[in-house]
Order: structure tokens, then C-alpha cells, then sequence
């Protein structure tokens, strides 16, 4: 193990002395702001998709909407994140002469993403809450949208949290391609530490670790509220 | 108030309701009785346009409501309805559930005021949250507004769902078999609640099992089934001296 001992000390010294933290700092910085933001942007998108789906089809408007909706989600559940995250900066922004870093690409195409993914689990989440609840708010004359945002989804996301969570580990351990179109991550960080001194089996381990931590983490976190809820259920 | 010309509706292949006429005045208290599958709740939920008809006119105030041009919301807000699972929103507070429509309703009416006129959105929800409380303590319940609908009791529940219909000042409620979901001892709770209501006048048309309810509050009893009105009268013909046969037989079955 005397070979590990001095890769260990080559790492320590990219990692401490060439300023090899603040970059792993940035690139962890990076990663739960892209899936924190894209998360959030995945939860809007999901609840209006969801919503247009569930939405009752008489009239044209609400089925011109559904296939728009179920195109968005065929095509970001039916190609590569890696894909969409190249035909996004490299296609999609120069078209439209768009002027975002990097970052804020990912965050957008990640969030998009997300949306045709939390779009189906928030349409289980609207179909498990009780028909009922939407007849009693249309009884008492609200429409079908006020009844929806102040009754339904409210009740569906509660139902759905633990599943959003692991959305957000999902989004997380994706983050880890973002260098594909030149944003800073783990990866990046890591793969600067290591090319130091082309010594690269200790920065790589280290980079599972934090992951493995950050994940534990979250689902901790997951855990908590999950039994919070729960508690505030049984409120006989 | 309430025409109903020539109401069919069907699920599919099913026709449920096959022509209901029947005109439902200011007053009235109409309870639709008949067995379970004759069509009594379909033609309760096809008056507020629960279920939509497949044929046939509702005349409420005179307009006809199954115009899918008309804004049913607006006349929903004055057509109570009462669940059999009582339906009351899980996610908001006794008072919440009471006082959720009519600020919503107060807020819309006050924005066609003129400026000056205006209340603040604070002034109408503590008005609101008044009139609610005051309900409230109509039905004894003022000590359960700030708990959630988890921890009321069955009969509790539909005596809040009662008082939430009637926070809106509809001009009838409609009663989807009230009691039916409800622990046999407190049925007296909500049925209490429900003559109060006849004694204060408000025009109601409840389908019920409930058929000493029926006798004692009902004016005009209608009996359906196979979705048709077979008999209709006052509660001392239709129990005294029911002339359709289903119905001396449907009587004698649960009498």
C-alpha cells in the first residue's frame, strides 16, 4: 500500500496547496444549485403538464394542449439528458441568439427534463387524491382551475413528496455530465486535481464518496419530512 | 325555480334517467325517494349540473344551465349540495372549508366596485370569517374551526359540509343520500341540522333512505325508479295510500 500512500499525498497537495478544494467547492456549488433550480423548474412544468392531463378533453383548447404536452414529454423522456444538454447549448441557444452561460443552459434543460418526469408522477399524485374533493369545490361554485390549485394539488403534491425526493437524487447524480457543455461540477474538479500528476484513482474515489454522501443526506432529509407528514395525518 | 323538461341521461349504453319533468318551487321541500340503481342521485347531480344531461333542459331562474355557454359556476354558488362522503377540502380547517367560496366570491364582486367603494382583501375575509363562525355556532361546532376535517367526527363533518353549502345563501340544497356514509347514532345530528333548515324555509330536494325523515319534513315526496318519477304527492298520500305498485312494494319493503 505504499504506492497508495503517495498518490494519497499527491492528491492532498493538488487538492490543498494548488487549490484544488475551492474548485471541488464550485463544482458542489454547481451541482445542488442545477438540481435544486431545476428541480423547482421540474415541479412547475410537472403540475401544469399534469394539470392539462387530467383536465377534462370537451373542448378544443384542452386537447391542443394535451398533445403539445405529451409530444414535450415523449421527446425529453425518449433521448439522452446528454442529448438534450448538447441540442440545448450547441443547437437550441445560438438559434435563438440567446446569451446564457453554461450553467444557466443546464439549469434550464435540466428543469425541463425534470418537468416531463415530475409531470408523471404529479399525475398520480392529482389521481390519488378523492374525486370528491374536486366535486365538493365546483359544489359550492369555484371553477375547475381554482379547485385545482386550492384544493387538489395541494393535497396531490403533499401524497407525492417522497417520491419528488427521489427526483432530486435522480437530478443530483445527474449533474455529473454538465462538462459536456463546459459547466463546472465534481467531475471537472476532480479530473483538474488528478491531472496534476496523471495520478487519478484517488481524486475519482474521493468523488464518489461526496456523492455517496450528499445522496445519503438528502435521503435522510427525505425520511424526516416524510414522518413529519405523516404525523400531521394522524391528527384524531 | 328549478324546471326540469324531459331529463335523460346515460352512462354509455345505460340510460339511468329516461325523461324527468318536474318543476321544483321556492319552499319546496322534495324528497326523492326509490331503490338503489332507480337514478335518484344521477337526477340530483344532473340539477346543479354535476353530471352533465344527456338530453332534456334544468331551468334554473330561468336559464337553462345545461347550456354549456352558461357560466354554471355562477349559478352553482346559489344551488347548495350536500355529499353522502361529505366532501369536505382535507387540506383546509372547518373554517377554511366554510369561508374559501365566499371570499373568493366577495373578492370578484368587489372588484366591480368603484375605488372608492372597496374593501380591503382583510376586511372581507374577517367579515367572511364572522359570518362562518357564526354558522358555526348554529350547529355547535364554533370550538372545532381551526381543526381539520381528520378530526371530526362523521356527523360533525356533514353538519360542517351542511354549513359550508349554506355559507354561500343558495336558494336550494341539494342532499345526496346525507346520512347514508354515517354511524346509525349520528344520523339524529345531521337530520336535526336538516329540519332546522325546512323550518327556517329553505327550499330543498334530498334523496334519502331516511324515510321517517321523509314523512315528517318533506312536502312533496317523489318516488322514482327505473329512472322515472312512478308516483309523486304529498308524504300522507304516498305513504297512506301509494297507488304505483313498485312503490306499495318498495313501502312494504323497507317500512
Amino acid at each position: 500500500m505504499g504506492n497508495f500512500e503517495v498518490k494519497w499525498e499527491a492528491f492532498t497537495r493538488a487538492f490543498v496547496d494548488y487549490g484544488g478544494y475551492k474548485m471541488v467547492l464550485e463544482g458542489l456549488q454547481n451541482t445542488i444549485i442545477i438540481a435544486v433550480l431545476g428541480l423547482i423548474i421540474g415541479i412547475f412544468i410537472g403540475i401544469i403538464i399534469a394539470s392539462v392531463e387530467v383536465m377534462p378533453k370537451y373542448r378544443v383548447i384542452p386537447r391542443i394542449l394535451d398533445k403539445i404536452c405529451q409530444v414535450y414529454v415523449a421527446f425529453f423522456r425518449g433521448t439522452p439528458l446528454v442529448v438534450q444538454l448538447l441540442v440545448g447549448y450547441y443547437v437550441i441557444r445560438p438559434l435563438l441568439g440567446l446569451s446564457i452561460s453554461a450553467l444557466g443552459s443546464c439549469i434550464i434543460i435540466y428543469g425541463m427534463n425534470s418537468g416531463a418526469y415530475v409531470s408523471e408522477i404529479m399525475r398520480g399524485g392529482i389521481n390519488s387524491v378523492d374525486p370528491g374533493q374536486m366535486e365538493g369545490g365546483r359544489s359550492v361554485g369555484m371553477s375547475y382551475l381554482t379547485t385545482m390549485v386550492k384544493i387538489v394539488i395541494p393535497q396531490a403534491v403533499k401524497n407525492i413528496l417522497p417520491t419528488l425526493g427521489n427526483e432530486f437524487i435522480a437530478l443530483i447524480k445527474d449533474t455529473s455530465i454538465v462538462s459536456f457543455v463546459g459547466a463546472n461540477d465534481l467531475y471537472v474538479a476532480f479530473k483538474y486535481i488528478g491531472t496534476n500528476n496523471y495520478e487519478f484513482m484517488v481524486p475519482y474515489l474521493v468523488m464518489a464518496l461526496i456523492y455517496i454522501v450528499l445522496v445519503l443526506i438528502i435521503t435522510v432529509m427525505i425520511k424526516f419530512t416524510e414522518r413529519r407528514l405523516n404525523r400531521s395525518d394522524r391528527r384524531h | 325555480m328549478i324546471d326540469v323538461i324531459d331529463l335523460h341521461k346515460s352512462f354509455g349504453d345505460n340510460e339511468v334517467l329516461k325523461g324527468i319533468n318536474i318543476t321544483i318551487n321556492q319552499g319546496d321541500k322534495v324528497v326523492v325517494i326509490g331503490p338503489s340503481g332507480s337514478g335518484k342521485s344521477t337526477f340530483l347531480r344532473c340539477l346543479n349540473c354535476m353530471e352533465d344531461a344527456t338530453s332534456g333542459k334544468i331551468m334554473y331562474h330561468g336559464v337553462d344551465i345545461t347550456d354549456m355557454s352558461v357560466d354554471i359556476n355562477v349559478h352553482r354558488q346559489k344551488m347548495g349540495m350536500v355529499f353522502q362522503h361529505f366532501n369536505l377540502f382535507n387540506n383546509k380547517t372547518v373554517i377554511e372549508n366554510i369561508m374559501l367560496s365566499p371570499v373568493l366570491v366577495a373578492k370578484k364582486a368587489n372588484k366591480k366596485l368603484k375605488r372608492a367603494e372597496r374593501k380591503s382583501v382583510r376586511e372581507i375575509k374577517a367579515q367572511k370569517r364572522e359570518e362562518a363562525l357564526a354558522l358555526l355556532k348554529r350547529i355547535g361546532l364554533e370550538d372545532k374551526a381551526d381543526a381539520y376535517p381528520s378530526q371530526l367526527s362523521g356527523g360533525q363533518k356533514q353538519r360542517v359540509a351542511i354549513v359550508r353549502s349554506l355559507a354561500m345563501n343558495p336558494d336550494v340544497i341539494l342532499f345526496d343520500e346525507p346520512t347514508s356514509a354515517l354511524d346509525p347514532e349520528m344520523v339524529g345530528e345531521v337530520l336535526d341540522v336538516m329540519k332546522e333548515l325546512a323550518e327556517d324555509g329553505m327550499t330543498m330536494v334530498v334523496v334519502t333512505h331516511e324515510m321517517g325523515f321523509a314523512r315528517e319534513v318533506g312536502n312533496r315526496i317523489l318516488f322514482m325508479d327505473d329512472g322515472k318519477i312512478l308516483e309523486e304527492g304529498a308524504p300522507e298520500e304516498i305513504f297512506e295510500s301509494p297507488q304505483n305498485p313498485r312503490l306499495k312494494d318498495f313501502l312494504s319493503k323497507v317500512l
